[in-house]
């Protein structure tokens, strides 16, 4: 249960399908524009509920709720082998003699 | 007041009026009725001078960013460089500004323009380093911000890129609303304005490029000063065309007649832009060919009616670099300069590589920004999203690169070379686009505009539109 007053992020169907416009690529042309936000619950609700939240500015706008306190997770990623040898490359190039 | 329509082609209808309101310029004024318009007065009369501008700027912190010189990267360069080759390589680390990014300086005057008309916040469609910049402004100038993305496929994966510009939006105090692939980003964008009211702070008008002459300014005075002469050559990262324009212009103002401007974007031919499928397969998600491109061809289908930036107007050379070449040359000014700088940024500086080599070695060459870096925005996830999501990544010869497919590592660096696009034939797609939007009976007026959007002289202007008319 999410309470009201909580900082949640929603999701909303923009456009339907049928309802984008024509000069699209046709993968694109199948699919909703869909939309992400965030905001201050406006009243106790569950995941999955449609709910209305208050942004930051003060804006009010409908979704389904998918995250309550939503937080960052993007990363520096795996190993990437290849950098590691351009490292060992230029510097050689550059100073020489494995320093 | 009841609720206008909100379906698509009630709100499409009503956008004129709509964008009108969020920018408060009348671009009639500017109009002759045909295809051309006066694109200086539009600058004169809607933008700022350039003293008004460098005091809106450093008012707030912006600009006045160093000038770098990259000695052992010049040194990497002349060891691939024929004898006597390889200029001195230089940056202007426009990551210190506010935001991280060159940008500040077209939100810096946005933002000040919007709240000298009394707008209580601004609005911004962006998912490059303007979102930051914007927010970091309108945090500074206490007004509202919303920033508009295109984030995620239709799947939801984002790219991590742009998820990090969206968390700095955030941490400046902004509402990021994101959105999936699509052209229809305009409509959330113009109902989000007609809602609230705020500014758009386009990054086409003619004060958000204005902002960018700073820049162009500050490179010839910095040099003048340090080294006694203007930079032989510039390089400018182009994909909206502002950089590179305003740029430009600032060196223009500033005298700097003999410096060249050369425009570098990535290579992503064969990737289309609104497509779901392609949208993660790019490796980058900016400065690449895929905006270069068609807003140099067609600047004005931009956000607003007359978009101020026109690179045709400016450009020396227009080349591009490939996305393997990006990431060698970020880890290289890693390792060899001590500078982590997000790749974005680096699309000139690879493209500066190669020219460098062109150059001899008492020339110098300028590459006119650095973005900040952080998690999402930096080599190493880059490519391991691009891993992810399929696409080859390798050692090898950049020139086997295919966009969408593969991001191949020059496995030396003298295999990072530029390639010359065909500017001649951009110009004619610009003429035949115009020809297409206003028709073929053309004025004096039309003719000398045509002039100046291509910088070419009468004679090659009237030959091309014959030869496009006959095609049309």
């Amino acid at each position: 249960m999410a309470k009201k007053g909580e900082w949640v992020r929603i999701h909303k169907i923009i456009l339907k399908a049928e309802e984008r416009t024509g000069k699209l690529p046709a993968d694109t042309q199948k699919v909703p524009l869909e939309m992400w936000t965030k905001g201050y619950l406006l009243a106790d609700a569950e995941i999955g509920d449609e709910v209305e939240i208050e942004s930051v500015n003060g804006r009010r706008e409908t979704g389904t709720l998918i995250e309550e306190e939503p937080y960052y997770t993007h990363d520096y990623g795996k190993c990437v082998p290849e950098l590691l040898a351009i490292d060992k490359q230029v510097r050689e190039i550059v100073f020489g003699g494995g320093k | 007041m009841a609720k206008l329509p909100q379906d698509y082609d009630s709100v499409m209808a009503r956008k004129n009026e709509v964008m009108n309101a969020a920018l408060s310029i009348d671009y009639s004024q500017f109009e002759s009725g045909s295809m051309a318009f006066d694109y200086e007065k539009m600058m004169r009369e809607t933008g700022y001078s350039l003293e008004e501008m460098q005091d809106i700027q450093y008012s707030v912190n912006v600009g006045n960013t160093p000038i770098l010189e990259l000695k052992n990267l010049t040194a990497l360069a002349r060891s691939c460089a024929p004898e006597g080759k390889g200029a001195r390589i230089f940056i202007k680390d426009e990551a210190s500004n506010p935001s991280g990014s060159f940008k500040a300086r077209r939100a810096a005057n946005a933002v000040y323009h919007a709240k000298k008309l009394g707008y209580k916040g601004v609005i911004a469609a962006t998912s490059g380093n303007y979102g930051a910049a914007v927010a970091s402004q309108a945090a500074i100038a206490g007004l509202k911000c919303i920033i508009v993305q295109e984030c995620y496929d239709s799947k939801g994966v984002g790219q991590p890129e742009i998820v990090e510009k969206a968390r700095k939006c955030e941490a400046l105090g902004a509402e990021v609303v994101q959105l999936t692939v699509g052209p229809e980003l305009f409509y959330k964008f113009i109902l989000l304005l007609e809602e609230t009211g705020y500014f758009n702070a386009s990054l086409y008008t003619p004060f958000g490029i204005a902002g960018v002459e700073t820049l162009g300014y500050e490179i010839s005075m910095q040099f003048r000063e340090k080294y006694g002469k203007d930079p032989d050559v510039v390089v400018c990262t182009n994909a909206g065309g502002g950089n590179l324009t305003g740029t430009a212009r600032g060196l223009q103002k500033a005298g700097a007649l003999d410096t060249k401007v050369i425009g570098a974007s990535i290579d992503l031919t064969g990737l289309h832009m609104a497509s779901d499928e392609a949208f993660n397969l790019k490796s980058c998600t900016t400065g690449h060919t895929g905006f270069g491109v068609p807003y140099a061809v067609d600047p004005d289908h931009s956000d607003v009616p007359r978009s101020a930036a026109r690179p045709l107007r400016y450009m020396d050379r227009y080349v591009t670099i490939t996305q393997g070449d990006v990431f060698y040359i970020t880890e290289c000014l890693a390792t060899l300069e001590g500078l982590e700088k997000g790749p974005a940024g680096n699309t000139s500086l690879a493209a500066a590589f190669a020219l460098a080599q062109e150059l001899d070695q008492d020339q110098m060459i300028v590459v006119q920004e650095t973005e900040y870096t952080g998690a999402g925005k930096h080599v190493q996830p880059q490519l391991s999203f691009a891993k992810d999501n399929g696409i080859e990544v390798r050692l090898g010869d950049p020139a086997d690169e295919v966009p969408g497919k593969s991001v191949i590592i020059p496995s030396h660096p003298s295999l990072i070379k530029v390639k010359d696009m065909d500017l001649d034939r951009q110009k004619k797609s610009l003429i035949k686009g115009n020809l297409r939007k206003y028709g073929t009976d053309l004025t004096e007026e039309d003719y000398q505009y045509l002039c100046e959007e291509t910088r070419k002289d009468m004679d090659w202007v009237k030959a091309a539109v014959e030869e496009l008319k006959a095609a049309l």
